[in-house]
């Protein structure tokens, strides 16, 4: 094997430690464009093996960072991917800045060891069925860590039955309202004499959803209930993406796609940095709708705001960006575990402003009312959509 | 038929490319050639995603009137499928056929499926029609909005994008003798599945630097001038800065600067740009937010950073 093959499948081993997919085959590619350029040419290098390496825009910045590093450690030369030892080179050298972190990691050859929460309890057999419909009229609030684990197992089992919306594609069917031409003369050309007409109907299938789910203090108890929640519906159906927001905004669709709940739980938790902090609706939803919206809310996607709307701005600007949030989306629905309360009054200032832009407003305490979520997603849109 | 040009050569190096592209009025940065000219060498797509208006379909574009290829080109909706994208029967002539043969006496037998599943019969869409021999070698394929389309079309690509073969479940396997340039554009308003991508060279195209839009301005709006040119790059680049909900792209920066031409405008003045707001920002949130004292305050900034 050449000192370059040699050099660039160290190169790929780092990025695929730093989180990057990079297949073997990737690798093939990456020697291929390596071969096709100026090697002595930095700037090129780094151009050529991005375009090979990198996939998401997202990935550009990891990406840069392990170049420089492993470019600094050998050398700083052109040739460093030439270089016979430059593979076993010394790499530690632990910068200060906080975002080369995993990069470090990456370099260190240290596996990050994935944190996973305290060792699940198994979850004991309902005693009854009043045990069992207890727990589902029981506030996530006020749950003891066995009732969590039996409230857990129920949540994974929930589904969504969003309503399917029709696309524009068509698939044969006996009872569909159009001619399929090519199945039609398919059939002339098997049977002959008269044409048997053989039709067509539209395909549907299910529109995307997008869930924006408020991890500040006030929401932690039902935040971490509902993030179960999430992940089954999550893994049940394609096109969900899921937003958690405190302070900031973060994307863990990525994390909540691993199959088994609590490795995928364990990941959110270690790429959201603002737990149970404080919340701030209308900057984080602001960021959502200029980073976020025209990627993830197109297709009629549906979207559900898991939030109690006390923001610790006091609602600023947070009108403006509701609105603009419903006139993207099909369909918005919040969520409010405070509308437990028979007297909830939207006295806050914030919910004040979210109020007049949502298509449905409901409840989401404890298990019933997350029952009681599923039933109102499966009925059809409120007519007065336009005039909300 | 459109007079063809003698197809040039492909480029032999990164700067090449790059100075391929200047000739068709491009200016790409390095990253762009880079990938680019990978693409060309490796025979692979390449995915060019980036924000609306920056210039990725004009890529393909200026890359096939400089190469003297044809422009094969394909824009994504949403259920675009196999019959408008690939390739459909034609119903009526196979109807025809089968109604001549029976006139003919000849039945209904082996042939005749044979007869009327063949070429003759097929109408070519643009993936189809991009993996045929074309006179001037082979033609660039542009595969325009990809994310505007569905996730059963992606699958489909694959096929395509990675072997350049077309199957048609009538007559078999139909591959490209040699394969088209493809490029493909997202404007990233969903993501593009990893499988798609994993074949493809990746590359983001970001808005461009003050200097590269005011040589960008310069090669497509040569008639502006270089202070108007200035100005105008200027003010734009400060409006990217406000986190508008939908800043402003190159696009707008190249209609922006024609539409001042139109307006015999030789340099920014505060009522100038807000009467021709309309063409740099498209959501009037942004629009009622710019006017007024940002406006002033853009115009100053812009004239200072454009005075010699």
């Amino acid at each position: 094997m050449t000192a370059l093959a040699a050099n660039v499948m160290q190169f790929a081993r780092i990025l695929r430690r730093a989180g990057l997919a990079v297949g073997p085959g990737k690798v093939i590619a990456a020697l291929e464009a390596l071969q096709a350029i100026d090697i002595a040419d930095r700037e090129v290098v780094f151009y050529a093996l991005h375009a090979v390496l990198v996939e998401r825009h997202a990935q550009s910045e990891l990406f840069r960072m392990a170049f420089e590093r492993f470019w600094r450690a050998n050398g700083g030369t052109a040739q460093s991917f030439l270089l016979e030892d430059a593979a076993k080179a010394e790499m530690q050298n632990p910068i200060a800045r906080p975002m080369s972190r995993r990069i470090d990691e990456a370099f260190a050859l240290r596996r990050t060891p994935h944190q996973s929460g305290p060792p699940g309890e198994i979850p004991e057999m309902i005693a009854s069925w009043s045990a069992a419909e207890r727990l589902r009229r029981q506030d996530f609030e006020s749950m003891s860590a066995g009732e969590m684990a039996e409230a857990k197992r129920l949540m994974a089992t929930l589904r969504l039955p969003i309503p399917d919306v029709l696309t524009r594609r068509y698939r044969t069917s006996p009872s569909g309202s159009r001619v399929d031409a090519r199945a039609t003369l398919r059939a002339m050309v098997r049977a002959g004499g008269v044409i048997a007409l053989q039709r067509k109907r539209r395909v549907v299938r299910r529109p995307p959803l997008v869930v924006l789910c408020d991890i500040s203090g006030s929401m932690a108890a039902y935040a971490r209930m509902l993030l179960h929640f999430l992940h089954a519906v999550t893994i049940d159906r394609d096109r969900v993406q899921v937003f958690l927001f405190g302070t900031r905004l973060t994307n863990v669709t990525r994390e909540m796609a691993h199959r088994d709940p609590d490795e995928a739980l364990a990941r959110v938790a270690t790429s959201v940095k603002d737990w149970s902090g404080g919340t701030r609706i209308g900057q984080t939803l602001g960021e959502f709708n200029r980073l976020w919206s025209r990627r993830v809310l197109g297709q009629g996607a549906l979207v559900l705001l898991i939030s109690d709307g006390l923001d610790r701005d006091g609602g600023t600007g947070l009108a403006v960006e509701m609105q603009r949030l419903h006139r993207s989306c099909r369909r918005l629905i919040w969520l409010n575990p405070l509308l437990r309360y028979a007297a909830f009054e939207p006295k806050s200032a914030g919910i004040r402003a979210m109020l007049p832009h949502v298509d449905d407003f409901r409840p989401v305490h404890n298990l019933d009312s997350l029952a009681a979520l599923i039933a109102a997603l499966s009925a059809p849109p409120k007519a007065d959509r336009e005039a909300a | 038929m459109p007079d063809h040009t003698p197809a040039t050569l492909m480029p032999a190096s990164v700067d090449d490319t790059a100075a391929l592209l200047r000739r068709g009025g491009y200016v790409p940065d390095r990253a762009l050639s880079t990938s680019l000219y990978l693409a060309l060498k490796l025979r692979r797509p390449l995915f060019l995603e980036g924000e609306a208006g920056v210039g990725k379909t004009e890529v393909a574009k200026v890359l096939a009137s400089t190469l003297g290829r044809d422009l094969v080109r394909l824009q994504c909706y949403e259920g675009l499928d196999i019959a408008t994208a690939v390739y459909e029967w034609n119903h009526p002539r196979q109807m025809m056929a089968i109604r001549l043969a029976e006139a003919a006496g000849r039945g209904h037998d082996g042939a005749l499926g044979r007869d009327i599943y063949s070429a003759e019969y097929l109408i070519q869409r643009p993936l189809l029609a991009a993996l045929q021999p074309h006179r001037n070698g082979a033609p660039v394929l542009l595969i325009d909005e990809l994310d505007r389309t569905d996730e059963p079309f992606e699958a489909f690509l694959l096929e395509v994008l990675s072997d350049y073969q077309i199957t048609i479940p009538e007559i078999g396997t139909m591959r490209a003798v040699e394969p088209p340039i493809v490029i493909v554009t997202s404007n990233r308003t969903r993501e593009i599945h990893d499988a798609l991508k994993r074949r493809c060279l990746y590359q983001w195209l970001d808005y461009p630097t003050a200097e590269r839009e005011r040589e960008i301005l310069k090669a497509r709006v040569p008639q502006a001038g270089d202070k108007l040119s200035a100005q105008v790059v200027a003010f734009v680049q400060m409006l990217r800065g406000l986190e508008l909900f939908k800043p402003p792209g190159l696009a707008e920066t190249l209609d922006w600067a024609q539409a001042l031409m139109v307006l015999d405008a030789s340099e920014l003045d505060r009522e100038t740009v807000e009467a021709t707001l309309g063409v740099v920002l498209k959501y009037q949130d942004d629009i009622s937010r710019v006017r007024g004292e940002i406006t002033q305050r853009g115009v100053e900034q812009a004239r200072k950073a454009a005075a010699p």
